[in-house]
């Protein structure tokens, strides 16, 4: 009666990951249930499904052999079961130990995940709060039960006499006396006695009810409580005695078994999936292996727009359809690698939480969107930029209760995160209904360090952007809470290096709100194709203003910075890239080359000089890091279709090193201050 | 003729389970996501067995149990409930309201076919 060979192909990883998968989304319903609770709903369906949450992914963890998981979220269910049956009151209390168990139990189940070992008495203090708390309120935890194979020791062989008689109950819940005699006939060798003396004349007959009475004589090895096991379903609906009449005696046999009916007919018929699960690993190697056809499909253009198209049109045509079809495939891989941004702001409740006590505030985040998709490599740099927003946002943003109240304002602030796609990026908002910058406090200190010049006069979002520059990360400037180093420049560097741009609005005393924007893939990037003498170099597309050849009037030397652009009105510094990359051959004369306007968050805008503009064209980034060393200026590589390799600059980086390299000759007072206002003003 | 058995649990993970390994078992195997949804399932279709979960939403076990023994098409055909309460009361709940079986989870593929075997005739 077993199956065991069955079990070989019994794919356990699959459905391993399956759960995991909806460990996720129990975990998330949990959450946003729990804090439903929190927030004073305490009405049946509200318990009834955290319940069913933590209830499911215990189920399935013993499936795994998840056994701390199973022990956890046991004891975790307990406690929710006797909630839902009113033998605990909801209390402030228990309503915070249930939200750090859902946190506990959210590391255990990824610590089960990951198949590691978690710190020993782990969240040892949470399960003895909730066993404490099940204790005093009367209700014993049972030890969750593991696996229940039962073991049948073989015995000698032993005679028993089985009466048993059926109520008509066991027959109405469709438990068939037939197949509990073939299980019994399974444990040996069976005799059958019928005593059909209790059935009615036929017009008195009820159909389904019970009325026979059997007498076994079963001659077994196996113990008693293996016949009782048989009829364990079936005890409470029948009359049973099991009676040992003969004791072992002889030597044990081995126990005949039947194969069980239909298990050897017919293959499982395959059912159409609608969505399979892949390995990343596989993904992100179609990704590589697409982008390398991409290049060699550029290759090919570029070689067959060479050939006469008369001489070759079939070439030329098939070519053409190579590039239609090479990009359409890149969109769709692209598309497969796509995630909702989910999986990030599902970390964030827990975190606002537990800042939130730290800090003494009353704090909820409501999240909106969160099934905007972005390509994974973005989602994977998204968190610490969010977690850092979100922190800036508990801890200078939202005011702590007394003062909110004194303001007029709810004691409870709210956080609201929230992500769209817009125009070919996604956009993610973090706002706060907290006390907003104080622009008064921001320029003062901005003037005192010098960063903006005393005759300057900054716009009110100027100002408010003045919190990304690094000066201010310093923890004193709005509020306090020193000593995690978080600064706003952080943030806006690591999301500049993902492409992004970061900024904030903000309305004094009625909160802030700050915009992420970030491009959806980073595999990918349209570049002007640009020549410096021999070299030839990408530069991103969205970071470029315009074009131009400036008149050599309007170029002006500033002393130890090299040149400035004049350009309607606004000076524009000039990074020469034959310098900065030391290019012989190069015409380095923006008047006879071209200036490209770059624009970008640290920077500001920048006339980039060089020799020829080449084309506009889709690259695959290839990284520096991982296939060679960072550069300083470049942002990664690509291969182009005439298989050379062209460098993809960093524009933010340009200035800086032009501006270093520049300053190492001979800074002057005067330029100094004349520059960084500048900046500072575009920054904005 | 192929067994059918409407697999009811809100867990994917369970059904999947539970389908896969009596589809390799030769059973025919549908599934439904919670009690109401069963119900629909059986609504002009005939079932050997239904196995169902306890805890779910919109219509728990007990509900589609009571429901099913109250009907007329299916009230015949054995329940098994998927449970993993050991502690009794739930079982008993189960077998009042008219479930012909049960199963503790966590169980492993043979023991779900012995269970079967054991209450399908």
């Amino acid at each position: 009666m077993s199956v065991t060979s069955e079990q070989e192909t019994y794919p356990v990883a699959q459905f391993r990951k399956t759960y995991f998968e909806e460990c996720a989304e129990l975990l998330d319903a949990l959450q946003s249930n729990l804090e439903l609770l929190s927030s004073g709903q305490e009405d049946e369906e509200t318990l009834h499904a955290i319940f069913r949450s933590v209830h499911s992914i215990k189920g399935g963890a013993g499936a795994f052999g998840c056994t701390d998981l199973v022990a956890f979220s046991h004891t975790f269910e307990s406690l929710l079961d006797a909630l839902r049956d009113n033998k605990i009151a909801a209390t402030q209390e228990i309503k915070q130990l249930l939200l750090r168990a859902s946190d506990a139990l959210a590391d255990i189940v990824n610590a089960a995940r990951l198949e590691q070992q978690l710190p020993p008495n782990f969240a040892a203090d949470i399960s003895i709060a909730m066993r404490d708390a099940l204790q005093s309120a009367g209700q014993a935890v049972e030890a969750a039960v593991g696996s229940v194979a039962t073991e049948t020791k073989s015995l000698g062989e032993q005679k028993y006499r089985i009466r048993f008689r059926p109520h008509t109950e066991m027959l109405k819940k469709a438990n068939e006396p037939l197949l509990l005699i073939r299980q019994l006939r399974k444990l040996g060798t069976l005799s059958t006695e019928v005593d059909s003396s209790g059935l009615p004349a036929l017009d008195q007959l009820d159909p389904e009810a019970a009325y026979f009475n059997w007498t076994f004589t079963l001659e077994t090895a196996v113990q008693r409580s293996a016949i009782q096991d048989v009829f364990e379903f079936v005890e409470d609906d029948c009359d049973l005695e099991i009676e040992l009449i003969e004791a072992a005696a002889g030597p044990a046999e081995t126990v005949a078994s039947e194969a069980g009916g239909p298990l050897a007919s017919a293959v499982a018929a395959v059912s159409v999936a609608q969505s399979i699960r892949v390995d990343v690993d596989k993904v992100d190697r179609l990704v590589n292996l697409v982008g390398e056809l991409v290049i060699s499909q550029a290759m090919l253009t570029e070689q067959g727009l060479g050939l006469p198209a008369d001489k070759y049109p079939q070439l030329i045509q098939g070519i053409e359809a190579l590039a239609q079809s090479a990009r359409e495939l890149q969109e769709s891989v692209m598309a497969i690698r796509a995630q909702p941004v989910k999986s990030v702001f599902a970390r964030m409740p827990r975190i606002v939480r537990e800042l939130a006590a730290t800090l003494g505030k009353e704090v909820r985040i409501v999240t909106s969107g969160e099934m905007t998709e972005i390509d994974k490599t973005v989602i994977e740099q998204l968190n610490d930029p969010l977690t850092h927003m979100i922190r800036n946002a508990l801890d200078h943003g939202i005011e702590p209760p007394a003062e909110r109240a004194a303001a007029g304002k709810p004691r409870q602030g709210t956080i609201h995160l929230s992500a769209a796609q817009r125009s070919g990026r996604i956009v993610i908002e973090v706002s706060d209904d907290g006390r907003g910058i104080n622009r008064e406090k921001i320029l003062a200190k901005a003037r005192a360090r010098d960063l903006v010049p005393a005759g300057a006069s900054l716009t009110d979002e100027e100002i408010d952007n003045l919190i990304f520059l690094p000066a201010f990360s310093t923890a004193d400037v709005i509020s306090n809470i020193s000593g995690r180093g978080v600064g706003m420049d952080v943030v806006k560097r690591n999301v500049q290096a993902l492409g992004g741009r970061i900024s904030v609005r903000s309305r004094f005393g009625q909160g802030s709100s700050f915009t992420l924007s970030l491009p959806l893939t980073l595999a990918v990037v349209d570049g002007m194709v640009v020549s410096v003498g021999r070299e030839t170099f990408i530069i991103p597309l969205v970071a470029i203003v315009e074009n131009l050849r400036p008149q050599t009037a309007d170029i002006h030397p500033v002393v130890g910075r090299g040149h400035v652009l004049a350009l309607r009105g606004e000076y524009l510094p000039l990074v020469y890239l034959h310098r900065v990359f030391s290019i012989g051959d190069a015409i380095g004369d923006p008047c006879r080359g071209i200036v490209i306007i770059v624009q970008s968050e640290s920077a500001g805008r920048v006339g980039i000089v060089v020799d020829e503009l080449l084309g506009q064209q889709q690259v695959v980034v290839k990284s520096l890091e991982a296939n060679y060393e960072p550069v300083e200026g470049i942002s990664g590589a690509t291969i182009l279709g005439n298989g050379r390799v062209a460098l993809i600059l960093d524009v933010a980086r340009l200035h800086e090193i032009d501006v270093r390299g520049a300053a190492g000759r001979l800074p002057t007072p005067d330029s100094s201050k004349a520059e960084p206002p500048k900046d500072l003003i575009h920054a904005a | 003729m192929t067994k059918r058995i409407l697999a009811v649990d809100d867990s994917k993970t369970m059904r999947d389970m539970v389908t896969f390994t009596l589809k390799k078992a030769g059973f025919e195997v549908a599934e439904a996501e919670d009690g109401k949804a069963a119900l629909n399932v059986l609504t002009g279709s005939k079932f050997d067995l239904i196995i169902t979960d306890l805890n779910m939403p919109n219509m728990d076990g007990i509900s589609l149990i009571k429901n099913v023994r109250a009907g007329s098409q299916h009230r015949g055909v054995p329940i098994l409930i998927l449970t993993t309460e050991s502690d009794g009361a739930k079982k008993a709940d189960g077998k009042a309201a008219g479930a012909t079986g049960w199963l503790v989870k966590p169980f492993n593929p043979e023991q779900l076919i012995a269970t079967v075997n054991r209450v399908c005739p």
